[in-house]
């Protein structure tokens, strides 16, 4: 086990670096890091230059690169071009968003398992159709569709929400936001708890636990789904980097201010600092997300043994 | 969103078909031995292979045709919009803005007074290039190199894994903000490069899989011991027992291109206007909710059925190609 987690965290770095470089050079190259500096006229060239060179953009790339890396492994994130230092961005950005992640981890367990326990054990019957029906439809609707649907249901029509979230983004607040970051996942979580739990049903141990007299309630708790939920449970915990980075467009649908929002002017303002910061950390929190779910594989089921 | 393990493909490709494969070769073998003999043969007497198997199943699944023919409706409008829709989707007047329906504008009008029924009819052209040149890109591009690092293994293998797994670390939407919005043309190109380029590391994860199942039956070391060349084996024998997976999982991508070619337009950053597509037509009403929902709920609505349509596809052909479920 140890020798197995030292190197998956050895398999991380190059994958670290190589996506965070994928995204330095996406923004550096592609776009102008300086052309949102001088407002919505082109630069004149001598300030263009000296722009360049205050924040080292003269150098050639990878030059940049090892520098901002360098920085970050410090906790220097750089400074926004307004002066704002990005570290402080994020400080107020990331709490709004993992709020807004565990609200929606909160549904995909609660009701995603709920649903999916209740399907697999009644399998072919119409509750389980109809569940299967409304999961098929939410995971075919884009997030946004949705997002915008609800938000014109509950909160325009007939005023449950508040249709916009406000800047401090208190919890109850985020309940809506959460359940439309969630929907698709959900829908996953049920169908995979349904095939899972359905699968299991049928193994021996289940039917050795029936014949046993065991009663239903604890056959289905005990034995049925701390089996079944292995998968799940990885599905989930892989799913909290994709919820982070897909907040996107639920916080622009709620007008939340989170990593979304941030990530969204910065691109808008071309404020390369901001953009790379944000994403180096949402790239290291998905990677660190999946080696936990590795991690978690070995200690929830023991069949599985790493050399 | 990670890929599902169970439901989606990783397993199934992993595994399901590599005992599809198995079996519908062992099938083959027996009826050479029993020409002719009740099992394995079809109607016409000719040995039924997987995919003649498969289609039987799929003519006789009702999602299936319902699915084909959502399809078939969408290719043709958007082939043909002005069939089913006269007007012209950018004439717009804006003393009709917000109108609801009337006679000959059965969806009303949008913020700008345009026609919501045809810019909806016409918005299905974009969505279908987008989703069908973008799968075409990915699918050619995964399977190519997925399938050359499943057969030659090796070093080229491993370093191929690492890229797929760096392009695995980068959320998609905040790949497709990042490169998309500092172009400017305004074709589906650029959609199209950008989809392909963060796509093909999953139907090449897919490829790879199945490559690697394939390589290790039988009928390819036969093929390999009388002396078949690399591209012999891989075009003849492994190519067409290796891409089912490929295909299923290619359908359903093609119904998620779509809904994020929408979902990059709303952000701004997809198709910009004087394009026509219902992700622009979506975020262009959104401020207009209160007052005309419909010119929201029109093109979210033909959205969704299209990304149905094609899951739904995708669903039930992997159904029809994975023998352990009849």
């Amino acid at each position: 086990m140890g020798r197995y987690v030292v190197r998956r965290l050895l398999q991380m770095i190059p994958v670290f670096i190589g996506a965070t470089l994928l995204i330095f050079l996406m923004v550096n190259v592609m776009g102008d890091p300086i052309a949102g500096l001088c407002g919505d006229r082109q630069c004149d060239p001598a300030t263009a230059a000296q722009l360049k060179k205050e924040f080292g953009l003269d150098k050639p790339v990878w030059q940049q690169y090892l520098t901002y890396m360098g920085n970050v492994f410090t906790g220097d994130f750089g400074t926004a071009f307004n002066g704002q230092e990005v570290t402080e961005l994020m400080s107020t950005a990331f709490p709004v968003t993992i709020r807004l992640t565990v609200v929606a981890i909160v549904f995909e367990v609660v009701i995603g398992i709920t649903l999916g326990v209740i399907t697999g054990l009644r399998r072919g019957r119409p509750v389980d159709t109809g569940v299967l029906l409304v999961t098929l439809v939410v995971i075919s609707v884009p997030t946004f569709v949705t997002g915008l649907l609800l938000q014109l249901l509950l909160g325009v029509k007939w005023g449950w929400i508040r249709p916009s979230v406000s800047s401090d983004a208190p919890l109850d607040e985020l309940i809506l936001p959460g359940l439309v970051l969630a929907s698709v996942s959900l829908a996953y979580v049920v169908r995979l708890t349904r095939t899972s739990i359905a699968e299991n049903r049928r193994s021996d141990y289940v039917r050795t636990a029936i014949a046993k007299g065991l009663p239903r309630r604890r056959v289905v708790t005990r034995h049925l789904l701390r089996n079944s939920l292995i998968p799940v449970i990885t599905f989930i915990g892989a799913d909290v980097g994709f919820l982070m980075g897909g907040a996107i467009v639920t916080e622009r649908i709620f007008n939340i201010h989170g990593v979304g929002y941030q990530l969204y002017q910065g691109i808008l303002r071309q404020n390369t600092q901001t953009v790379v910061g944000f994403v180096t950390v949402l790239v290291l929190v998905f990677l660190v997300c999946n080696l936990v779910v590795d991690l978690l594989y070995a200690v929830l089921d023991p069949r599985i043994r790493y050399a | 969103m990670p890929e599902p393990p169970y439901e989606h493909d990783g397993a199934i490709a992993g595994t399901g078909f590599g005992g599809a494969m198995d079996l519908a070769t062992s099938e083959a073998e027996t009826l050479e031995k029993t020409p002719g003999g009740p099992e394995g043969t079809g109607p016409a007497g000719k040995p039924r292979s997987l995919w003649s198997d498969a289609w039987r199943d799929l003519r006789r699944n009702p999602v299936f045709i319902v699915s084909a023919l959502v399809i078939l409706f969408l290719v043709f409008i958007s082939l043909w919009p002005s069939a089913i829709a006269s007007g012209n989707p950018l004439s717009c007047d804006l003393a009709k803005a917000q109108e609801g329906s009337q006679p000959g504008h059965p969806f009303g009008f949008d913020g700008q007074g345009c026609d919501v029924y045809t810019r909806t009819v016409y918005g299905a052209r974009k969505s279908v290039t987008v989703g069908v040149c973008a799968t075409v890109g990915v699918a050619l591009l995964g399977s190519v190199l997925g399938g050359l690092a499943g057969f030659f293994g090796g070093v080229w293998d491993s370093v191929l894994s690492r890229i797929t797994d760096v392009f695995f670390a980068i959320p998609v939407v905040l790949g497709g903000l990042v490169l998309l919005s500092v172009v400017t043309s305004n074709t589906v190109w650029p959609v199209i490069g950008f989809m392909v380029l963060l796509g093909w590391p999953q139907i090449s994860r897919i490829a790879r899989g199945s490559v690697i199942t394939a390589k290790q039956n039988d009928y390819v070391q036969a093929a390999r011991a009388l002396g078949a060349s690399n591209s012999r084996m891989l075009l003849r024998h492994i190519a067409p027992n290796a891409v089912a997976p490929v295909i299923v999982v290619a359908t359903i991508a093609l119904g998620t291109y779509i809904a994020l070619e929408a979902t990059l337009s709303y952000l701004g950053v997809g198709l910009k206007p004087p394009s026509v597509s219902w992700g622009i037509d979506i975020s262009a009403a959104s401020p207009y909710i209160r007052n005309a929902p419909h010119a929201l709920l029109w093109p979210s609505g033909a959205l969704a059925v299209t990304v149905l349509a094609f899951i739904m596809l995708g669903d039930a052909v992997r159904d029809a190609l994975d023998p352990k479920l009849r």
